[in-house]
């Protein structure tokens, strides 16, 4: 788990050493204090009285929380979209993330259907390595099916650090995938040992629903929430768990809105099903009901996939679920466009581009509304924010966890800070901040993000470029364990029988080609009974005693049927 | 649904006397319970129950009273009860050749409540419901012995006479009808499966046609859209206006074959609600299931067992799910036929509970026998359960579906009887794929439920009359004409016997097929008497079917039972759009096109010429243009905007501004 995979950014850093004194490390599964040292980015030393080399840095903790630097599982910077890119490119992006106290971003690939995943794969890496401030990796996007993506999925996986794929069951005719499609995919991403990602929402239903609501005059964007409601986003939920299901294949719901999608994945991981749920920051801040604000710019800002429940007591909800575990990860699924770009769909909600910010907000909203309300402690907070990402995506413990060895991606957490979020001070480029005005408790004091401090008393130091490509191996432990076992027990036998001797009725070869008899009465004496043996089918060769010998069978007969087509074989017993 | 009485309805002389309810033997220990209706009086007032019937006690003693029935009867007018005598010896005496039959001494069940009257039927209907019935002499008599009094069963879901790639269903309509009447059903509805491409009309009419010639009992038929197209929506408009078709079944399953889309479950669904008609699915993923299939036949799995371990519970379920989630969306009534698993039944309820108009529909064999059948080492006989979705292998199923169909959360029972000689079944010895799929269930059906739900003390015999036969006819909109006993109803009646115990086997069935799923079970319960279009078709154990007799009900649009609660919801459910006032903002440039090659560069800003693109014009904009030189991302301060119109800079126009 140690070591770089990234291969430029090593002696850029090579001289940075800090030390945190005094704080409160807060782990997954415990807190404790400690002095934390590091050098070189990586976490070299933790306990109490560190020998350390002189003239280090030192940052007194003062008994402040010091915890695993955030991971932003879901973003979508610097997105195309029919021409236009997402307003916050990786640069921006990477910066909010940072300011907010996340240290690494996994961002989406998205290829045109058409285009090859690899290369697309390359675009998203050159543009991520020019401009990502912090560390990333990347999800690839499935958005179309046949043999060579395939292909390309595995030279993924195998060469280039990819471990996770998304695919869409929305988004008719250009992205969405059929339910064979899918059980395929999965098959390919169970075998590879990597993550099945789904965007959850029935886009057949959207599609039928976005006409009907178009054709009623409705082109605002509460169309857009009114022509994707909630129930919609459970049922494919539900569906890819059933697939899942079939395929033995770990699944992941991304961007879980409704309490109702939320509902179905805590009730598959009550069955045994191996599902990790997603909330975003937007679903876990704010809710849909600003669809029908009069101003349409505001509204607009909210639009994305799946929406916000129009529910305002969903927030909450997610954020129990959130708190007992049933829900896994956050994400904030960040793709904001500006006022310019949505309005290319004021006139037609369904062509205002998707996606809403978040990144920068994720950990302070979780802090607050999680944290400070009681419903989970610091350690699960650590979990959700940071160490199940890393966990489920196979890069723990060298992310998501404060330990020798780990890197030095830190955050210091100062939970009395308050602060009012707003457009004005955001680090994001767009006009709007769905969370305006938001008063949240809790925000990081002091980020660390390669070894390096990126925020301090307010400032922040970004580095355009300094961000690495953190690869992953395929089968998660976290994931795969669990999967194995079962893929070892879930083999299916035959049973093994004699061969039927019957008389076989004739049939039509295409189905489509019948014609009705009309006497109903062809009884199964008269059918003309030629047992072929079908030489296609030889699922095992019968030699020697068969455990229904004990039937009496006569062998003499055998192509000659007796009336009424009672072979001894079919005899009841 | 048929309101719970305090008592147990179990046969009553298994019954401690304290508990015997009214109409057991012992007359003496019955005083008043029927009072507890009589209480309400008026609440009934509608239906045409004959209160004084109810009170019990005095039964026996025929005293000279007129029920409300006789004053209702149609065929004596709203006369004084002395006119009344003499007015109906003389109607029927008219008419000899009808046919008339009297019970007597019988317990009428119906779905809401027992009561003890006489039942006087003339021409297929019945005339008179009471005590000490003013009848012709010379009539049939059946003296009921205090024995319970049932409407006939509706199967709702048979397959007689289906063509199956060049062959047919062993049982046509006169054996699959026989075979109905002696178990105790006297009203069965096919379904019409036109092959994807042919018309539905024809097929419709080739149906008719078959069930005319042979069917002995009276029928209906369901249509089943295997393709949709605008040719089929028109077919669909015609049948249910004039041919009497009011139930529609589509495919989630049979990929390539039968399965219909999601999109176009969506219009389908959003037509019949609009036409009144009802949804039916076949709950499965087919897209599933034909990779599951291709998977299982990949590891040599070739028998029967591969039927059911390409068809797992789950992919019902959600096929379930997701067919309740376009109906809800649709705001359609939806039924779902075959209900065989735990799951998908557990769907429906909790789609009920969240108020959806859902109704689920387990059939003879899923409520008789489960899927461990498959694994036989006899392949006729594994073959023989072969039908989808498939028996589930859990064991436990039967009961818990039981169990479900007693609490109401599933509402009718079907036998989706449509059997295949083992010869036929054959096709598929070596391709579990191509077994042709059906189990039989059609003469089971009534006694089956009898034993399991109502011996058992799952439910009473009102709930048994609702689940076999009320609630199918209110769903199909007949009712109270089937489906009922009460003045006016058709006279398919059953005189049912609590205390019979016949062991099935394929030995004595009325089916022509080899096989019977529940061979050897043995069952409590079975029709002493069924009377059919008022014609007594089984007396003593004998059976007397014509052949042809039976004739087509149709149905009619808009059943209340589903449709008066979609109605409100309709008009609930108007959609509004926001008032706003134009945005007047910069407008991004974006090409239409999806699926281009995403740009090499990520700084192809959206920074062009602004085209207006004039596919869409939602409202038009007099005055701005749609458009301005928007923002490059990393620009920051972004929102060059100012030099297209003039707007404020920042691009905060009145209308954009933060609220």
């Amino acid at each position: 788990m140690s070591g770089y995979q990234g291969k430029k950014n090593i002696p850029r850093i090579t001289s940075d050493r800090l030390l945190i004194r005094g704080a409160k490390i807060v782990n997954d599964d415990q807190s404790f204090c400690a002095d934390v040292y590091m050098e070189d980015g990586v976490i070299k030393q933790i306990g109490e009285n560190l020998i350390v080399p002189g003239g280090v840095k030192t940052i007194d903790a003062h008994g402040r929380m010091l915890m695993p630097g955030g991971i932003d599982v879901h973003t979508r910077f610097q997105m195309p979209d029919r021409g236009m890119t997402a307003a916050d490119d990786f640069y921006q992006g990477t910066k909010a993330a940072l300011a907010g106290g996340t240290t690494m971003i996994l961002d989406h690939v998205l290829p045109e259907p058409g285009v090859s995943l690899l290369s697309a794969f390359e675009q998203w890496r050159e543009w991520a390595d020019s401009k990502a401030c912090c560390d990333y990796s990347l999800h690839i996007d499935i958005t179309e099916w046949h043999k060579g993506i395939q292909e390309e999925m595995e030279t993924l996986v195998k060469d280039h650090g990819v471990n996770s794929f998304l695919v869409y069951l929305a988004y008719k005719d250009i992205f969405q995938l059929t339910d064979a499609q899918v059980y395929e995919v999965f098959s390919v991403i169970r075998d590879l040992g990597a993550i099945a990602q789904v965007h959850a929402e029935n886009g057949d239903i959207v599609a039928e629903e976005q006409r009907r609501i178009l054709e009623q005059g409705i082109t605002g964007p509460e169309g857009h929430v009114l022509s994707h409601p909630e129930e919609v986003e459970a049922e494919a939920v539900n569906r890819s768990v059933t697939v899942a299901n079939q395929t033995n294949c770990p699944l992941y719901v991304t961007k879980v809105m409704s309490k109702s999608a939320a509902d179905v994945i805590a009730q598959a991981r009550k069955k045994g099903t191996v599902v990790y749920g997603e909330p975003i920051t937007a679903s876990l801040g704010t809710d849909g009901s600003h669809y029908w604000s009069k101003n349409w710019a505001k509204a607009a800002a909210y639009v994305t996939s799946p929406p916000l429940s129009p529910d305002p007591t969903t927030p909450d909800y997610l954020n129990s679920l959130l708190s007992c575990g049933d829900l896994q990860v956050t994400g904030s699924a960040h793709c904001p466009f500006n006022t310019a770009q949505r309005a290319v769909g004021k006139d037609d909600f369904t062509l205002i581009p998707e996606g809403v910010n978040g990144t920068e907000e994720r950990m302070s909203i979780i802090w607050d509304k999680c944290v400070v309300t009681g419903k989970m402690d610091e350690n699960q907070f650590v979990a959700v924010t940071s160490t199940n990402a890393a966990k489920i995506f196979n890069l723990y413990p060298r992310k998501g966890r404060i330990a020798v060895g780990s890197d030095a991606d830190l955050v210091l957490w100062d939970p009395d800070v308050t602060k009012i979020i707003s457009a004005k001070s955001h680090n994001s480029t767009v006009e709007y901040n769905i969370f305006e005005g938001t008063e949240v408790r809790g925000g990081p004091l002091v980020v660390i993000s390669q070894g390096k401090i990126i925020l301090e008393e307010g400032n922040l130091h970004v580095t355009e470029g300094s961000g690495r490509f953190v690869a992953r191996k395929p089968f998660p432990d976290y994931v795969y364990k669990r999967i194995k076992a079962r893929s070892r027990l879930a083999e299916l036998r035959g049973v093994p029988r004699g061969l039927y001797d019957g008389p076989v009725c004739e049939v039509s070869v295409t189905p489509k080609t019948m014609t009705p008899v009309s006497s109903a009465k062809t009884s199964p004496a008269k059918q003309p009974s030629q047992p072929v043996r079908n030489l296609h089918q030889s699922g095992f060769s019968l030699s020697g005693a068969q455990v229904d010998d004990n039937i009496p069978r006569r062998n003499t007969q055998r192509i000659v049927a007796p009336p009424g087509g009672r072979a001894n074989i079919t005899s009841l017993g | 649904m048929a309101e719970r009485r305090g008592d147990r309805h179990r046969p009553d002389d298994e019954l401690p006397v304290y508990l015997a309810r009214p109409g057991a033997a012992d007359q003496a220990s019955r005083q008043k319970h029927g009072g507890l209706f009589c209480r309400v009086r008026d609440a009934f007032e509608s239906k045409t129950i004959d209160f004084d019937a109810l009170s019990v006690g005095q039964r026996g003693s025929r005293t000279q009273r007129t029920g409300p029935e006789e004053r209702k009867s149609p065929a004596v007018g709203r006369q004084g009860g002395k006119d009344m005598r003499t007015c109906g010896v003389q109607q029927n005496m008219e008419d000899e050749k009808s046919d008339r039959l009297l019970i007597k001494g019988g317990r009428i069940v119906n779905d809401d409540q027992s009561f003890h009257a006489d039942i006087y039927m003339e021409d297929g209907l019945i005339k008179q419901i009471g005590d000490n019935l003013i009848v012709p002499g010379g009539v049939k008599t059946i003296e009921a012995n205090g024995k319970m009094v049932i409407p006939g069963g509706i199967d709702i879901h048979t397959h007689f006479q289906m063509p199956y790639r060049g062959t047919t269903t062993v049982d046509d309509f006169a054996q699959g009808s026989k075979a109905a009447l002696a178990g105790g059903t006297t009203m069965i509805v096919d379904h019409v499966i036109p092959e994807p491409g042919t018309s539905l009309m024809e097929a419709y009419d080739q149906w008719r046609q078959w069930a005319d010639e042979k069917a002995c009992c009276d029928y209906s038929l369901h249509v089943d859209i295997t393709h949709w197209n605008d040719s089929v929506k028109q077919e669909v408009d015609s049948l249910i206006k004039d041919k009497g078709v009011n139930s529609f079944q589509v495919y989630m399953a049979y990929k390539d074959y039968y399965q219909l889309s999601n999109s176009q479950l969506y219009e389908i669904f959003t037509f019949l609600a609009e036409k009144g008609g009802i949804v039916q699915v076949h709950a499965e993923n087919g897209e599933i299931i034909a990779e599951e299939q291709a998977r299982m036949l990949q590891m040599g799995i070739t028998g029967p067992e591969g039927h059911v371990l390409s068809r797992p519970e789950e992919l019902e379920a959600e096929a379930v799910f997701r067919a309740v989630t376009i109906a809800s969306q649709t705001n359609c009534p939806l039924y779902v036929t075959r209900v065989m698993s735990k799951s998908a039944a557990d769907i429906i309820s909790q789609a009920r509970k969240k108020g959806n108009v859902v109704f689920g529909e387990p059939i003879t064999a899923s409520l008789g026998t489960d899927g461990t059948h498959y694994w036989s080492k006899n392949w006729a006989k594994a073959a023989a359960f072969v039908t989808s979705p498939p028996l589930s292998p859990d064991p436990t199923t039967p009961d818990y579906l039981n169990t479900l169909l007693a609490s109401g959360d599933l509402s009718v029972t079907g036998s989706a009887h449509c059997t295949f000689s083992v010869a036929q079944k054959a096709i598929g010895k070596d391709d579990f794929t191509q077994i042709p799929e059906g189990v039989n269930g059609v003469e089971e059906r009534m006694a089956l439920i009898w034993d399991k739900a109502v011996t058992t003390g799952k439910m009473d015999e009102n709930m048994f009359v609702a689940i076999t036969s009320t609630n199918a006819a209110k769903i199909l909109n007949l009712y109270p004409r089937k489906g009922r006993i009460a003045v006016g109803s058709d006279a398919d009646l059953i005189i049912w016997d609590t205390d019979s115990v016949r062991t099935i086997t394929a030995k004595t069935h009325n089916s022509a097929a080899e096989y019977n799923i529940f061979e050897g079970m043995e069952l409590r319960g079975a029709p002493l008497v069924v009377i059919c279009q008022g014609k007594i078709v089984l007396e003593d154990g004998k059976l007397q079917v014509t052949s042809g007799a039976g004739r087509f009900i149709p149905c009619s649009p808009f059943p209340d039972f589903a449709y008066k609660r979609v109605k409100a919801r309709k008009q609930l459910a108007v959609l509004r759009a926001v008032p706003r006032g134009m945005y007047d903002g910069p407008v991004s440039e974006f090409s239409m096109s999806r699926g281009g090659t995403p740009s090499a560069s990520a700084r192809t800003s959206p920074t062009k010429q602004p085209v207006r693109n004039l596919h869409q014009s939602g409202f038009s904009l007099t005055g701005n243009p749609a458009a301005c030189g928007p923002p490059t991302p990393d620009e920051v301060p972004i929102r060059p905007a100012g030099r297209r119109i003039v707007v404020p800079p920042g691009g905060r126009s009145n209308i954009t501004s933060l609220s």
